[in-house]
């Protein structure tokens, strides 16, 4: 009798796949329906960003930050400013911090809005989607309010934010954090004892806590595994050190952990947001370094230092002393750093921006191997990518 | 200075100092980061022992890159940043190398897996290439790019500009044409590099002229 020979697959996932979290091709060599190697092609929304900010001063290279992880444009803005800062040396008032804690928060809780609900749509269900975006667009109106931008907000300064938040905003922002919790609890009770979805989210690309350190994992997807570590925990940034909350970890390390871990930062970041709110103090909310930050808009009228103050920064922009710093900060994702090379001119000379999503695809051929097709599209969904950060 | 950080610093130096480290060695304190130049053949060891030893456990090789200096004679410098969750520390390692034609740098995927893009991502963007990466591919350009375009030589606008070319059904890459010249404005010093003579100027050494 002759045996049929039996030759693997290879099958092309995307580049134009909903699954796939925006641009992502990837090869995959399969056995059947199991997948042998997984081979992602990455770089089809590389547009240059560490080569442009090299060419632009140190205040017009933040709007490329926000266009990195487009789903949480804060965190990334805010790496940069405390990278800048500490190559500067300079205090940002207290006022600023917490402003830019509450909108770090604010751009966890709308990342992890968006991975999971996409998540949940992409292995079936289909209401966590249109339940959460109400809030999502919420939270978006938030940042309008204070930036006049709801995604690219632009917000974050050197020495501190742009302006200060308008009256009213901070009461409404508070009663929000009352409601929202409801809102986790609804997204529990359709995904979390949830059938369909735990079958095709338990034991699926089970990561070990060594596994998840050799392949560069951190954030929540590192967490998940069973790493209790937390950057704004072991090293706390701007007001971080003056929020109580609770770092969330798993304990198996697989996709299902992974969706567990997020809707419990949820939690902990509605109770961060409160306590910035609360606790935030007056003063002024940018540094008042005249050579790092431009002065008031009034006093330009009366005052020719400040008129030049601003014409010099506006044009030539701040001047970084020569030195170099790698300045990390607790993205949604995971550790977004930023390494900062300064020649001493008004223009970084290098820019390596590390993105936690960079490490975590790489590890898709040690995930998805042995698993079938459909996990793919599940594992994709858990580790949370975004390929505006991954391309840069 | 951080006496944590003094600490680290005096185990790094005693175990790898004699045999390892390079007589440029390095060490500068800035801002709380340590940072440690090796030689450029030693990085496996030195990178293994961070991660094994008691004192230090560098589990985590959370980035890699590159940077360029075209003034000096070996031309890249290779960044290692390494994070220690037990010490709640990290350490920065550089190699320097002159990049293609030049002497590779070894490959540390053995010691991290994570390395193996990281690398990808250094020889794409700036053609330092490393020996023993499995998988030494182009990672972020085009499919077919030709270049490096991290290097400081290479110009922001790259060379080539892609279209979609509605006769051949399909996308054509042609030289760079730019309708304005690419303006650079160096607001570095806005009051030099100016001609000592002024235009007009001439007019004052010539008292018969009209518009003296």
């Amino acid at each position: 009798m002759a045996q049929n020979q039996i030759k693997n697959m290879t099958l092309n996932f995307g580049p134009q796949h909903p699954a796939a979290h925006g641009v992502l091709r990837m090869v995959l060599e399969m056995d059947g329906e199991i997948i042998d190697r997984a081979d992602p092609h990455i770089g089809l929304l590389h547009r240059g960003t560490e080569k442009l900010i090299e060419n632009k001063t140190y205040q017009q290279a933040t709007p490329y930050f926000d266009r990195l992880d487009y789903v949480a444009p804060q965190n990334q803005e805010h790496a940069f400013v405390l990278g800048v800062e500490k190559l500067l040396g300079i205090e940002v008032p207290e006022r600023a911090q917490y402003i830019r804690v509450l909108y770090c928060e604010i751009g966890r809780i709308l990342n992890h809005i968006l991975n999971v609900s996409s998540y949940a749509m992409d292995v079936g269900a289909m209401t966590p989607m249109l339940w959460s975006f109400e809030d999502r667009e919420r939270l978006m109106e938030f940042c309008e309010r204070v930036s006049g931008a709801r995604m690219h907000m632009n917000y974050f300064r050197v020495g501190g934010v742009s302006q200060d938040m308008p009256a009213g905003l901070a009461e409404d922002i508070l009663a929000w954090t009352e409601k929202f919790p409801q809102m986790i609890d609804d997204m529990e009770t359709l995904l979390t004892e949830n059938r369909i979805f735990k079958q095709r989210t338990v034991d699926i690309a089970k990561v070990s806590p060594d596994q998840a350190l050799d392949w560069g994992f951190t954030g929540a997807n590192l967490r998940a595994s069973g790493v209790a570590w937390d950057l704004r925990k072991s090293q706390p940034y701007d007001a971080y050190d003056k929020m109580d909350f609770d770092i969330p970890v798993g304990k198996h390390g697989d996709c299902y952990d992974r969706y567990l871990v997020r809707m419990l930062e949820m939690r902990q970041s509605v109770n961060i947001m409160r306590q910035a709110i609360e606790n935030m103090p007056d003063g002024p909310s940018i540094t008042e370094n005249r050579k790092v930050a431009s002065p008031p808009r009034a006093d330009m009228k009366t005052s020719m230092e400040a008129l030049i103050h601003h014409f010099k920064l506006m044009t030539e922009g701040m001047h970084v002393p020569a030195g170099e710093t790698y300045t990390a900060v607790e993205a949604p994702k995971g550790e977004f750093a930023v390494y900062l090379v300064s020649d001493g001119t008004n223009k970084p000379y290098r820019c390596k921006i590390r993105a936690p999503g960079f490490a975590h695809l790489q590890a898709m051929d040690m995930m998805c191997e042995g698993h079938m097709l459909a996990d793919a599209v599940a594992v994709i969904g858990s580790i949370d990518i975004v390929f505006g950060e991954i391309d840069r | 200075m951080d006496p944590a950080l003094e600490d680290l610093k005096e185990i790094v130096t005693d175990a790898l100092g004699a045999s390892v480290v390079d007589t440029t060695l390095s060490m500068a304190e800035t801002r709380g980061e340590l940072s440690v130049q090796v030689k450029r053949d030693d990085i496996v060891r030195v990178l293994t022992y961070l991660r094994d030893n008691v004192n230090c456990q560098f589990k985590q090789l959370v980035d890699l890159c590159g940077v360029d200096y075209p003034e000096r004679e070996e031309r890249f410098e290779v960044v290692y940043n390494l994070l220690s969750m037990t010490l709640n520390r990290r350490i920065r390692v550089k190699v320097r190398t002159n990049g293609l034609g030049g002497e590779p740098v070894p490959s540390v995927v053995s010691v991290f897996s994570t390395a193996g893009w990281f690398e990808r991502e250094c020889w794409d963007l700036f053609g330092v290439v490393f020996e023993g990466n499995p998988d030494l591919r182009r990672l972020l350009t085009d499919y077919g790019f030709e270049g490096h375009p991290l290097r400081k030589d290479f110009p922001l606008t790259g060379f080539v500009e892609m279209r979609y070319d509605d006769e051949k059904k399909r996308v054509v890459y042609e030289p760079v044409k730019l309708t304005q010249e690419f303006r650079s404005f160096d607001f570095l010093s806005p009051w030099e590099g100016q001609p000592p003579v002024l235009p007009g100027d001439e007019k004052a050494e010539n008292p018969e002229g009209e518009g003296a």
